[in-house]
């Protein structure tokens, strides 16, 4: 099983009577791209809540690059390598682009008990932040305000932050919500330059970066796993046209 | 950085200060360099506040409580004839750092409403237990006889020694907290308070960053505390008053949250403001109350803010 | 100490812990479900104990003074919210910190001007001022005023549970954004919960009147406890807060009561002297911290986040 990057196995989690995650198994391969899409309602949120760290689950095992991470907080799970990016942006809006990717840089250059140097000019923080944003397509933009940036390009930024704490896996939560379909296009370009350099677990609504990006993708239902499999066979599968019945299939993004 | 305008306001401001005795003596008014030197110390206790207030968003409403603890620790050890200045300092500092560190954990497990009621409530702690403690004078107060003694040459009941003393020392806290805010520990506060979720996501363990500066801003109180301890001669629980955080905060807010300099012109300013009034009407607080509120809604940004010039591109 | 004295004390910490309930109830809906700072809900209380004695001057009677200070803290609860604390929903806690901190110094000096720098005076009524013999002879004003506490218990915990107002408050207290989703009028139910809390507070300074010393300030040293109360309670928790007020009411009382002797049984007498009253104060604090750092969450908070 070592080619498995994250497992989880029967996780549950239930908020007073509503069961939110129900007896959940799930994996991710090493290198790939495994979408989760489902109904509304269907525990996405919960379920990437516990995956990353904001939650905790009532029973199972989150088992991350072989370590037990089920107790562990958000900044321990970021330092093993599992880096997520938010659905309702959250980046940070006063400081620049360039100062938002150098804070995921630092987080991860050892501890920031430092009081004295100026950490925005530091050289050992700015070239690395600076070739991130280049990497995203940011490039001209690091000095702006996070804030004063376009929709689109705080996405971009988001996925930078992610890929500055040098991950071996990206959770992604709807990475082209709220996006335009050019912007979409280039974010899925974007993906797929990064797939085999990073694992990634990806959360959609979007059915056209689902179908052309996933290897596989998993229907998540009322927190249960109900199908596994490539995009083809998820399209295919009866179940599964039954729990989106009445929701349409290919869904553009609000 | 530093825009030049604000830059030069600032040395013309420190350089005034240094001068200033100099000038009240030669005028024969004396006494404005006991007042200044008062002015000087709550403009330290208010940048200490804006620290962890402005920067790292942690409403804490118990900073006077680290006031008053500075001024004891030289009352109490001078009641008891230990008039090195060394040994208090060392009290002083070790003392607040605890109280820092048992209060922050505390309290910065909670959040939001809880952590300015909880402050809130701990401070006061630290009053009634000042109150009650009659050895030490209770709600009378207590007396200093003698200021600390830090080098024989260096004698602190010379009103000059002591003023320089406290602009020696808000000098040094208004640099280390320049250096502070901006280094790498200066970003953890500030992103902590932008959004602290996102921190952890990116893998800060937030807690031990506020904790510290928690900690860093109630030693820097503390020290405030001790300088006027020894300016005043005078020990009194009333120093750790609720009222006391609160006028802190006015001061900050006054001067502009979020700033680091600003709280020090906001010092000056609400202490010369009090002075002012209060020669005019015992009631002065009937007023200021409403223009407190009014200050609230329209003049967030501070004295500091009507300064044209951005600190640093990342401004708010 | 007597079994006698230290049962009166538990009703004194019973009592105590009425007013605390009175005060915290209020305040920890406004704080839940407005997600507001509110420090001014001192100056309430203490704007009920003013114009309750006032009242009771004037007319003579306590009753009628209860009645007419009701719409009296109604509309300043009110013109208070409507003026001030509306402005303050939309800003963060630090806004509403200072400005009602600006209510606090604006109402301290008011009572001072209006009523003088002194404080004021309220007698217990004589028809009150004896004792009843409930298996220790008990003080009846203070009897009345555990009674009154029982029943404004009874009858918020039947408005909360059992009226549609009521759900509206609970539902806010637990999730505020549900509100306006259900289509429940904000402003209205904000206004209700800000003068309900105006009214106990009042109710509270009413009855607190002749017990205590009427002056400036006064406000605050409940509103620390309150507090102390809603932390341990949980924020926007009326449970929580019934029954924080009474464990803290007591703890006050009775701790203080019994210290000394407990103390007088571990140290000297003369390091009891001198530990004793700084302990005591210091008591109802470290209830809380202790409290904090298993739950800091409070014991029954109304919300999960």
């Amino acid at each position: 099983m070592s080619d498995v990057i994250l497992q989880v196995r029967d996780l549950n989690k239930s908020f007073g009577g509503v069961v939110a995650t129900d007896h959940l198994d799930f994996d991710v391969q090493f290198g790939e791209i495994h979408a989760v899409i489902g109904p509304n309602g269907a525990g996405k949120t919960t379920f990437v809540a516990q995956l990353a760290g904001m939650l905790s689950p009532d029973s199972g095992e989150i088992i991350f690059a072989g370590t037990e991470i089920g107790s562990m907080s958000a900044p321990e799970r970021s330092h093993l390598g599992l880096a997520r990016s938010f659905q309702i942006t959250s980046v940070f809006p006063a400081f620049s682009a360039l100062e938002n990717v150098i804070l995921a840089i630092q987080a991860h250059a050892g501890h920031s008990f430092r009081f004295w140097k100026p950490a925005s000019t530091d050289v050992d923080l700015v070239k690395p932040a600076r070739e991130i944003l280049e990497q995203v397509g940011l490039g001209q933009r690091s000095l702006s305000l996070a804030g004063n940036l376009a929709h689109g390009e705080q996405r971009q930024l988001e996925i930078a932050m992610a890929l500055a704490t040098e991950p071996k896996m990206l959770l992604l939560d709807e990475p082209t919500a709220g996006m335009g379909a050019e912007e979409s296009e280039n974010m899925r370009q974007f993906l797929r330059r990064l797939k085999g350099e990073y694992s990634m677990l990806l959360i959609e609504h979007d059915m056209d970066t689902v179908f052309s990006l996933a290897d596989r993708v998993t229907v998540l239902v009322y927190g249960r796993a109900i199908a596994t499999g490539s995009p083809d066979e998820i399209r295919n599968n009866s179940e599964v046209r039954a729990a989106y019945l009445g929701e349409d299939e290919v869904q553009t993004d609000a | 950085m530093l825009s030049r305008l604000k830059l030069w306001v600032l040395i013309i401001s420190f350089l005034i200060l240094a001068f200033l005795p100099i000038v009240a003596e030669a005028i024969g008014e004396e006494f404005y360099i006991s007042l200044v030197a008062r002015m000087m110390i709550f403009a330290i206790a208010a940048m200490s506040l804006d620290l962890i207030l402005g920067y790292g968003g942690m409403i804490s409403f118990g900073h006077a409580m680290f006031f008053g603890l500075g001024c004891y620790s030289v009352g109490i050890l001078a009641f008891y004839e230990i008039t090195n200045g060394w040994v208090q300092l060392a009290v002083c500092v070790f003392g607040t750092a605890l109280i820092g560190l048992f209060v922050g954990y505390i309290s910065l497990r909670t959040s939001g409403i809880y952590f300015i009621m909880v402050t809130f409530a701990l401070a006061q702690m630290f009053y009634f237990l000042g109150i009650s403690l009659e050895t030490y004078g209770g709600d009378d107060g207590l007396p200093i006889d003698t200021r600390s003694e830090f080098f024989s040459f260096f004698d602190l009941s010379e009103e000059l020694n002591m003023y320089y003393l406290i602009l020696g020392t808000l000098t040094a806290c208004t640099i280390l907290g320049w250096k502070c805010v901006n280094s790498r520990f200066g970003m953890v506060l500030r992103g902590s308070r932008a959004n602290l979720p996102r921190m952890e996501a990116i893998g800060f363990p937030t807690l031990k960053y506020r904790l510290s500066a928690f900690i860093i801003s109630g030693v820097m109180c503390g020290l405030a505390g001790f300088l006027l301890g020894n300016l005043t001669e005078f020990l009194t629980p009333e120093y750790m008053h609720w009222f006391r955080s609160g006028e802190i905060m006015v001061m900050v807010i006054v001067g502009g949250m979020g700033t680091l300099f600003g709280p020090l012109y906001g010092a000056f300013a609400y202490l010369i403001f009090e002075e002012v009034m209060a020669s005019f009407t015992e009631y002065w607080q009937f007023y200021f109350g409403p223009i407190l509120i009014v200050l609230v809604l329209f003049a967030k940004q501070g004295l500091w803010g009507l300064l044209p010039g951005k600190e640093r591109l990342g401004d708010e | 100490m007597t079994l006698t004295l230290f049962l009166e004390q538990i009703l004194n910490g019973v009592q105590f812990g009425v007013f605390l309930f009175l005060i915290s109830a209020g305040l920890t809906l406004v704080l839940g479900i407005m997600n507001v700072v509110n420090l001014a809900h001192g100056s309430l209380y203490m704007l009920g104990a003013y114009v309750s004695t006032t009242l009771y001057t004037l007319t003579g009677n306590l009753f009628i003074a209860f009645v007419l200070m009701v719409p009296i803290l109604l509309i300043i609860g009110m013109i208070v919210e409507i003026i001030v604390l509306r402005t303050m929903y939309e800003r963060d806690h630090m806004d509403q910190v200072l400005a009602t901190f600006g209510l606090i110094l604006f109402f301290n000096e008011l009572v001072r001007i209006l009523w003088g720098v002194e404080g004021v005076g309220m007698k217990i009524p004589d028809s009150l001022a004896g004792s009843i013999d409930i298996g220790v002879p008990y003080p009846s004003y203070r009897l009345l005023i555990i009674a009154m506490g029982i029943l404004v218990s009874v009858a918020l915990y039947l408005m909360i549970t059992k009226t549609r107002t009521g759900m509206q408050i609970r539902a806010g207290a637990s999730n505020r954004p549900m509100i306006g989703a259900l289509g429940i009028n904000i402003r209205i139910l904000y206004t209700i919960v800000f003068g309900l809390g105006a009214v106990f507070a009042g109710f509270a300074g009413l009855m607190a009147g002749p017990i205590i010393s009427i002056e400036s300030g006064m406000g605050e040293e409940m509103l620390i406890f309150a507090f102390v109360v809603i932390v341990i309670g949980g924020i926007g928790s009326i449970r929580g807060a019934l029954v924080a007020s009474v464990v803290v009411g007591v703890f006050e009382i009775v701790g203080r009561s019994i210290l000394p002797y407990i103390l007088l049984q571990l140290v000297t007498p003369d390091q009891a002297q001198t530990a004793g009253p700084a302990l005591a104060s210091m008591l109802v604090y470290i209830l809380m911290v202790v409290i904090l750092f298993f739950k800091p969450q409070g014991l029954f908070p109304a919300r999960t986040g």
